[in-house]
């Protein structure tokens, strides 16, 4: 049997060198919380496990003002809700982060774990799409950044190439009367998987819709960002009709599995319903400004 | 051979210890180190039991790696009398019947002391979210609510 290697990278460079050494049998710990579940049952047996936590760059919140936030990937869901600012101009994406598991798991999970675990269900994924926010690798051939609705590529499948690791997120800057909220369908009050999640991002100038993203979780083999749903909004007052036409777009972009959780039906409408009281919430903290 | 050198601070105390790769911090502490209050249920961070402290922050020891401990400090629920006193939690939680098989009263205590840390005066609310990652299938949760409300209670009295 081969020795299995426990490292702690100092830097981002280091952690690239042992990744890549690796032929795909190291894996990244962040929080641990999926990965020690998986290595549990066995469904994982890395040869090799980087703790990337040791890394300032990935436990590192700085705020650049205006919502313009770099979030390391690492960062725990317990120790960015203890940021003064980052949920005041970030709600969505941490009440979303926040709706992961007990104050146990929040003591550890991440924003990059739950990304990277590749999860249809992850409830940060669909707010991070909505917040527009950016994914920044580093990698054996430098340094990227791609939007975070480009990083799944199916479950428990991304699209970063060998050797590649996740270090933190960009948020843009945010206009004044803009907010984003997450709701997600959960048959239990707390502790359960998403069945849908819906996230929604939106910029209001007087009763004017002027930006508007939406994100859906849960319904297709990766978290979805629904550009239909968000031209829809867009230069509208947000009517009756263009919110109904809008939450058909986000029924018609779900192509969801059928499972215990819900039916293909079921998280259709479902996908239909959350879009709404998200859009809502979003809309009336965005009037608050 | 292949064993990892720990060096990490565990109620207090300078702990050493060897532990292979995989083992997690619960199988340190349980098997290793004799601190068998921590108990395994789950193992897959669900229920709580094994809940400790990690540089005071609350998580699940079943969902951590023994080697993370490496220069972090951890507390577990032995550490929780002091000087052979019980905490004001563990009084409260025997005055209000707030356990029957006891199994997961250790992880109850300990995530109970991590709120009331951070937070003296929480809300009924917030004491039952704060435990939802807790799982006890006796007592109903009703009675382990009113003990650590009347722990927090005791707490701002004393302050």
């Amino acid at each position: 049997m081969t020795e299995v290697k426990f490292l702690t990278p100092k830097t981002v460079d280091e952690a690239v060198a042992f990744y890549k050494e690796s032929d795909g049998k190291a894996k990244l710990l962040a929080g641990g919380t999926d990965l020690l579940v998986q290595i549990r049952s066995g469904i994982s047996s890395p040869d090799k496990i980087i703790d990337i936590k040791n890394i300032s760059e990935l436990q590192q919140i700085t705020d650049n003002g205006e919502g313009s936030f770099l979030i390391g990937a690492a960062v725990a869901g317990a120790v960015l809700e203890e940021n003064e600012n980052f949920g005041k101009f970030w709600p969505g994406v941490l009440e979303a982060l926040r709706l992961i598991g007990s104050e146990q798991i929040q003591g550890r999970a991440s924003l990059g774990g739950n990304l990277c675990n590749a999860s249809p269900a992850g409830d940060s994924v669909p707010a991070l799409i909505a917040s527009g926010a950016t994914v920044n690798i580093e990698g054996p051939n430098g340094a990227r950044t791609l939007p975070v609705e480009n990083i799944h590529a199916g479950p428990g499948k991304t699209n970063l190439n060998e050797g590649e690791i996740v270090t933190s997120f960009s948020f843009p800057k945010k206009s004044k009367n803009s907010s984003d909220a997450y709701l997600r369908m959960i048959p239990r009050t707390e502790m359960d998987i998403a069945v849908v999640g819906c996230a929604v991002n939106v910029t209001m100038d007087q009763d004017t819709c002027v930006h508007a993203r939406v994100a859906l979780g849960a319904v297709a083999p990766t978290a979805l960002n629904v550009q239909k749903a968000s031209d829809i909004l867009i230069n509208t007052n947000l009517d009756d009709e263009t919110i109904n036409n809008a939450a058909k777009a986000c029924e018609e972009a779900c192509n969801p599995i059928d499972d215990k959780r819900g039916t293909v039906a079921y998280r259709k409408k479902v996908s239909g319903v959350l879009f709404k009281r998200a859009l809502q919430i979003a809309v009336e903290r965005a009037r608050k400004g | 051979m292949g064993k990892i050198h720990v060096t990490t601070k565990i109620n207090g105390d300078k702990t050493e210890y060897l532990c292979e790769p995989y083992d997690t911090m619960l199988d340190v502490l349980r098997n290793n180190l004799n601190l068998t209050g921590s108990k395994e249920v789950c193992s897959s961070g669900d229920c709580g039991a094994c809940s400790i402290t990690l540089n005071d922050r609350l998580v699940c020891s079943c969902l951590m790696l023994a080697a993370e401990a490496e220069g972090k400090e951890i507390k577990t629920i032995e550490g929780m009398t002091e000087n052979g006193k019980f905490h004001v939690l563990q009084e409260k939680f025997l005055e209000h019947a707030a356990l029957q098989c006891g199994i997961c009263t250790p992880g109850m205590l300990v995530a109970a002391k991590s709120l009331l840390d951070k937070n003296p005066s929480p809300t009924e609310n917030e004491i039952r979210f704060w435990l939802a990652g807790n799982l006890c299938r006796c007592t109903g949760y009703d009675k382990i609510v009113r003990a650590v409300q009347a722990a927090s209670e005791k707490i701002k009295e004393t302050a």
